[in-house]
């Protein structure tokens, strides 16, 4: 017997949960612009998840998927994102949809049941949101095989949780990837809950970065609350996809900070304080520090920053409250480029049901 | 000018438009190199070269929601799925998400590709080989299914199929392939889509069918033209949507109508032709409308598939049940 192949997993992280940087840091960790700008971010996508749930729990929006304790996943790899890349969401992304262009009342708008909240805005070529578990990665190698096609310099990025790395599909997706050589960053966002099936349950797989390497690709693990890392492994990737053509798996580590959906009740799975053992490595309070250490940050700022972000939540409840109705019509009216005349009968069911509404 | 088999005619129009539009991009397991395991697209790799002319890894999944992802950027991809009874795993890809993906953006992205596969029985095939479930297809909103019966209707839908802007489930009857050939201009001329074809007029009676039963279908008008029975025969072609009003205009004009197809009885797209004649039609039949379809039996394996296809005896006998109401 002789061994034919050897691999490695690398895990990353360069700000620990007690704020010390490592020896060897990434250009970032110094960035006294840009470290700011990704903790205001954080601090406002919290504040406007737990608003979303609120929100929920008084009858004004339908099931919202929290993304409290990711924030960092979502900022970071949204930062890393060129505007002629192209996103593939799964449904917590709301850190990197906000860099996207989108606003957080579409966001609302689609969770409160409007389709018009995954039309983004017009030039976008992002996905929308998508909710059948695993699918989205293979749209992603499609639009990679699109860019490789045309010879564009940029890449595509498409986004799990760590339950979708258990379908056929996201297998499918990093093998075609690797047989191709496609500009595709697949994220996982391992938050160790796939509902109520934990990630031991879920695989006996020790990391999940390590699904890449049967399919020939290069798989890190990267501490998922520290948005340096997040960040800067994020840009590598890209950097390498849209350069080289070459896919990577970025597999984030992190925790769930809420019930997998406001359906969901965590208490009937969940051991009891983990959640409070895993909130001493969350990602917010972990960079304030560093931010404090650097001396870019403090007290004042910090109440400006929630003043600001409190105003700011406000503002994009009201749009989702202000929004019009859709005409009843709308549900033919994209079915088609152009509606086959077999349906106009149906779609005038509608309009009469309309104009009895208004009338 | 050479006569064409209805394959040909697939690899003739998948050529012309490749030719005429770069975005045109043909994927599929054993495509390429092989030009598929029915030759559907041979010499299309050496015309046009490895980058649009695909032989992907072997899942179905893969193949469905790859070309989801490619046409959504713009382009036009041709997938093969080797056999209707391999589409299965991709049926998520195509209901999820290519059915669906401009309804859910409200009309920002959009999905114009062509899902194509061989289907129905009669080749003589290994298990799994021989299943006609277009209405499973015909039932889900967003999608398009188009099924040629010619070779020139092959050529032409296929022209309109890949040119649609929405995604379109082109299902190409095996037994046909290679069963008659015609001249097929490469004059890059689409047929309508959402259309039904009167191949035959009659005034006694209306048979509605699609795919290979055109075959039966026609043979059978030819037997009762002896028996002094003049019938009309539609192919439908589209099966989703439905052109309602050619199938109507024909059964009001004959008063009776048999429909006829190879897929199983319930809940097949003739269930859906019959409900929408007696409701819009009732007292202009001077019979009750008829299947004639395959058996709701699982398609039964190569020794007896002749017997689960409905025969031109079988259509000559209901048709003979509906000239018996005056």
């Amino acid at each position: 017997m002789k061994i034919i192949e050897r691999f490695e997993i690398p895990y990353y992280q360069f700000l620990n949960e007690n704020s010390q940087i490592a020896d060897e840091f990434p250009l970032i960790a110094e960035n006294k612009q840009v470290l700011p700008v990704l903790y205001q971010l954080m601090v406002l996508v919290r504040m406007l998840d737990a608003k979303a749930i609120a929100l929920q729990r008084t009858g004004k929006l339908g099931t919202y998927p929290s993304t409290r304790g990711q924030e960092a996943v979502f900022v970071g790899i949204g930062h890393a994102l060129a505007k002629k890349d192209v996103y593939i969401p799964y449904y917590r992304d709301v850190g990197s949809l906000l860099q996207r262009g989108v606003t957080f009342s579409q966001i609302l708008q689609y969770w409160g049941g409007d389709e018009r909240g995954n039309f983004f805005n017009p030039e976008s070529e992002d996905f929308p949101h998508s909710v059948p578990v695993g699918s989205q990665p293979l749209h992603a190698v499609g639009v990679g095989y699109a860019i490789k096609y045309r010879h564009q310099q940029r890449a595509v990025m498409v986004t799990c949780g760590d339950g979708a790395t258990s379908q056929g599909d996201f297998y499918e997706a990093l093998n075609v990837a690797g047989a191709w050589q496609l500009p595709v960053v697949f994220v996982v966002c391992n938050n160790q809950w796939a509902i109520s099936v934990s990630r031991q349950v879920q695989t006996a797989a020790h990391t999940l970065a390590q699904k890449a390497i049967a399919a020939g690709i290069v798989g890190e693990q990267i501490d998922g609350n520290d948005i340096i890392a997040v960040q800067h492994r994020t840009a590598e990737a890209l950097k390498v996809a849209r350069e080289n053509y070459q896919p990577r798996l970025l597999e984030m580590v992190c925790y769930r900070q809420h019930d997998h959906t406001t359906a969901d009740d965590a208490s009937r799975y969940e051991p009891k304080d983990l959640r409070e053992v895993e909130w001493k490595k969350e990602p917010i309070a972990r960079l304030r520090v560093y931010l404090e250490k650097l001396g870019i940050w403090n007290e004042a700022k910090e109440a400006a920053l929630l003043a600001d972000c409190a105003k700011k939540v406000d503002q994009e409840v009201k749009d989702y409250f202000d929004l019009k109705a859709q005409s009843l019509v709308s549900m033919f009216d994209y079915l088609y480029a152009t509606l086959p005349s077999a349906y106009a009968e149906q779609r005038d069911i509608l309009k009469q049901m309309e104009m009895v509404d208004h009338g | 000018m050479a006569e064409i088999t209805l394959v040909e005619a697939i690899t003739q129009a998948l050529a012309h438009e490749m030719q005429k539009d770069t975005d045109v991009i043909v994927l599929g397991e054993d495509v390429a190199k092989d030009g598929g395991v029915f030759r559907a697209t041979v010499g299309l790799l050496d015309k046009f070269g490895p980058e649009r002319v695909l032989d992907t890894p072997l899942a179905e999944s893969m193949i469905g929601g790859l070309a989801v992802g490619m046409a959504v950027q713009g382009l036009k991809p041709v997938a093969e799925f080797q056999f209707m009874g391999f589409i299965y795993p991709a049926i998520d890809q195509i209901i999820n998400h290519a059915a669906r993906i401009r309804n859910r953006t409200r009309g920002r992205l959009s999905c114009p590709v062509v899902f194509r596969t061989p289907y129905g029985a009669g080749i003589h095939a290994p298990e799994h080989h021989s299943e006609s479930t277009e209405a499973l297809f015909a039932h889900v909103p967003g999608l398009r299914v188009v099924i040629p019966s010619s070779p020139a209707r092959a050529y032409g839908l296929l022209l309109a199929a890949i040119r649609d802007p929405d995604p379109v489930i082109f299902l190409e009857p095996s037994r046909l392939y290679r069963f008659a050939k015609q001249e097929v201009k490469d004059n890059g001329q689409a047929l309508p889509l959402d259309t039904c074809f009167t191949l035959r007029t009659g005034d006694d009676v209306t048979l509605v069918t699609w795919g290979a039963m055109v075959k039966e279908t026609l043979s059978a008008c030819d037997r009762l033209i002896e028996a002094g029975i003049q019938a009309e025969v539609i192919d439908v072609a589209t099966i989703k949507p439905l052109d309602m009003e050619t199938i109507l205009l024909s059964v009001e004009k004959t008063g009776r109508c048999v429909i006829i197809h190879e897929a199983p009885l319930t809940g097949g797209v003739g269930a859906e032709i019959a409900a929408q004649i007696a409701e819009k039609a009732l007292f202009l039949l001077k019979a009750p409308p008829v299947r004639v379809t395959g058996f709701d039996t699982i398609v039964p394996y190569s020794r007896l598939e002749k017997y689960y296809i409905p025969s031109e005896k079988r259509i000559i006998d209901a048709v003979h049940r509906t000239m018996e109401f005056t």
